[in-house]
């Protein structure tokens, strides 16, 4: 299909095979006029090529995702309906507006706790899943599959099934809870519990990927440096903690700044479990971002509220390699 | 990290081994075969006090009934349109410009490079008004190629692969090119087959990733025919509440779920490696 324009023409320079460079340099050095000066002359047929390969996905980049950057900090100075045609531009407004009303601060807790119990208990559990599969056991690489496999599972679906081990009067969970004389916790209705429940199926959902990332780099752990800290006298706690540990901090780094953005940007678990509710209890700025565009139709304040999201991603990221990075022990 | 050492002593062997892996293992299949029986379980077996873990037949009422309710058969052949359709053109796209970024001579080629690693970077909520409502605007509302087009671009693809192309000798291409091939003859006989494994891998995730896509289809589409499988299922979320439709939504939750984990059970290999490839070079 992109076939035309590397058979179409001859060579510019009338040089021996397609592209030969030192018969093109050559060439052109003795012409009259400097072909150092016209790379496009000389390179035509390169050129072409190049675009024809390049520019659609290219194009498409620049369509679908550098071009909404630029509108939606347009998008957001206005007072604008979703899907109406008229817009009163407001100035700041809709960023005084999100940084005044008191529910503001309620989202931003509520992304803030959801952000730090996913992160760290991903982490946490990633780290301890990885040590345990790092030993000679049978079945460690079935293992290791089946912990990966949620991650590469729809959200929704994932979100679903989940839902239904919650129920508080039907579920699998509120069953086991029986057995041991509790009673469960109003999942649904209860805005505390609606907030753990969510951020359980985000830990489960996402736990294989930190856990395999720890794996492969505690496979690469020198061995003869815990060997002679175990001659030395050194428990296998000690050296976890002193040895193995130090050693996978750019994982630890790695996987801190990639899963605080995912956390950030999170969004069908909280839909199809509890659609930001009950009474704004999950709703994050992402969340946030969604309702107000298309569930309340108010699009320039959901602009200014996603340059917001922008705004702490960046910090984020931006931050953690400020301060973390210096921190981190490269082997 | 002590295996050797360890293997001596049975008991830390199970405790600090075969017990958390086994424990682990036991948490991620049993929500998922706790989905797959209540498929089976008719509505009576589903509010049934003291809990019933396991079906008494193995009736597809369910599936039947998640299909009659909302179109399933329609989300699912949507789903394989938007999915085939999708991870084709972008892993065309990511081949070509990986290709280009790296064998074809241009100006400014890393800057055409990091412009495509900071798209990498850029959130995917920023785009979704703009998205909107360029793509509502051109009249994609409801249709399949809304739903695919925007997604097309690949940054993340194009990554991956020519990092892969750097690492080829270039001996191998430079053979190609004294021959008189062409860029289109040395892509398609000398470079792909030689990346095989890394398109392979790129093409897994474009495949999982447009099947599990979920905001952007339930924001384009509102009609049930036209919407993917994730959409249709909250869909019938919407219309079948109450506790005793449990057993229709399992239904609908395992025509989303299940296909995933047959492709992942058999290629788990490369969607492992490709979804992590990031960590080992960076």
């Amino acid at each position: 299909m992109t076939l035309a324009p590397v058979t179409a023409r001859a060579t510019t320079t009338g040089a021996g095979p397609d592209g030969a460079p030192p018969a093109g340099t050559t060439d052109g050095a003795t012409k009259p006029r400097p072909a150092a000066r016209r790379p496009w002359r000389r390179h035509r047929r390169e050129y072409l090529v190049f675009l024809a390969f390049a520019l659609p996905n290219l194009a498409l980049i620049a369509v679908f995702t550098y071009r909404p950057l630029v509108l939606n900090l347009y998008y957001s100075t206005l007072q604008w309906n979703l899907g109406s045609r008229t817009a009163t531009v407001v100035g700041l407004d809709n960023y005084v507006r999100w940084f005044t009303d008191p529910r503001s601060l309620e989202v931003l807790r509520v992304t803030a706790v959801f952000t730090v119990a996913t992160v760290g208990a991903t982490l946490l559990l990633g780290l301890l899943l990885a040590t345990v599969l790092d030993r000679r056991l049978h079945g460690r690489t079935v293992a290791r599959s089946v912990i990966f496999a949620p991650y590469v599972l729809s959200g929704v679906g994932v979100g679903m099934v989940w839902l239904f081990i919650f129920d508080p009067t039907y579920g699998a969970l509120a069953a086991l809870l029986r057995t041991w004389g509790a009673s469960s916790p109003q999942w649904y209705l209860d805005r505390d519990w609606a907030l753990v429940m969510v951020i359980v199926v985000y830990v489960w959902k996402n736990l294989g990927y930190a856990a395999v990332i720890y794996l492969a780099a505690l496979q690469s752990v020198p061995r003869d440096v815990l060997d002679a800290a175990s001659l030395d006298g050194a428990g296998p706690l000690r050296r976890f903690w002193r040895i193995t540990v130090p050693l996978l901090s750019p994982t630890t780094f790695f996987l801190l700044v990639t899963t605080v953005l995912s956390s950030l940007q999170s969004f069908d678990l909280i839909h199809v479990m509890t659609a930001g509710g009950p009474l704004d209890g999950t709703t994050t700025l992402m969340y946030q971002v969604y309702v107000e565009a298309f569930v309340t139709g108010r699009a320039g304040y959901s602009s200014a509220i996603s340059m917001i999201l922008f705004a702490v991603l960046l910090v984020m990221t931006l931050g953690q390699l400020r301060f973390l990075e210096k921190k981190v022990h490269y082997a | 990290m002590t295996g050797q050492r360890t293997s001596s002593r049975p008991v830390t062997t199970v405790l600090g081994g075969y017990l958390p892996m086994l424990g682990a293992t036991a948490v991620i299949v049993l929500p998922l075969a706790w989905m797959l029986l209540a498929t089976f379980k008719n509505s009576g077996e589903i509010v049934s006090l003291p809990i019933q873990w396991l079906p008494t037949s193995l009736s597809p009422d369910n599936y039947v009934t998640a299909s009659e309710k909302a179109p399933f058969g329609r989300f699912f052949v949507n789903s394989v349109v938007v999915t085939a359709v999708g991870a084709s053109i972008k892993l065309v796209l990511a081949v070509l410009t990986a290709y280009a970024l790296v064998f074809v001579r241009f100006p400014a080629k890393k800057a055409i490079f990091a412009l495509v690693l900071v798209a990498l970077m850029v959130p995917p909520h920023m785009s979704l008004v703009p998205n909107y409502t360029l793509v509502a605007g051109m009249g994609g509302r409801n249709t399949l190629w809304g739903i695919v087009l925007p997604g097309l671009g690949t940054a993340f693809g194009t990554f991956l692969l020519r990092q892969q192309f750097l690492t080829l000798p270039a001996s191998i291409v430079e053979a190609a090119e004294i021959d008189g091939a062409s860029h289109w003859r040395r892509l398609v006989s000398v470079v792909a087959p030689v990346s095989a494994p890394t398109i392979a891998t790129v093409a897994l995730i474009s495949i999982v990733n447009e099947w599990n896509e979920y905001l952007w289809p339930l924001i384009i589409t509102d009609d049930p025919r036209l919407m993917t499988l994730p959409v249709g299922l909250t869909l019938l979320q919407n219309i079948e509440p109450g506790a005793t439709s449990w057993g229709v939504l399992m239904a609908g939750a395992a025509f989303v779920i299940l296909p995933v984990l047959v492709v992942f059970a058999a290629l788990q290999r490369y969607i492992v490696a490709g979804l992590t490839q990031g960590a080992v070079t960076g």
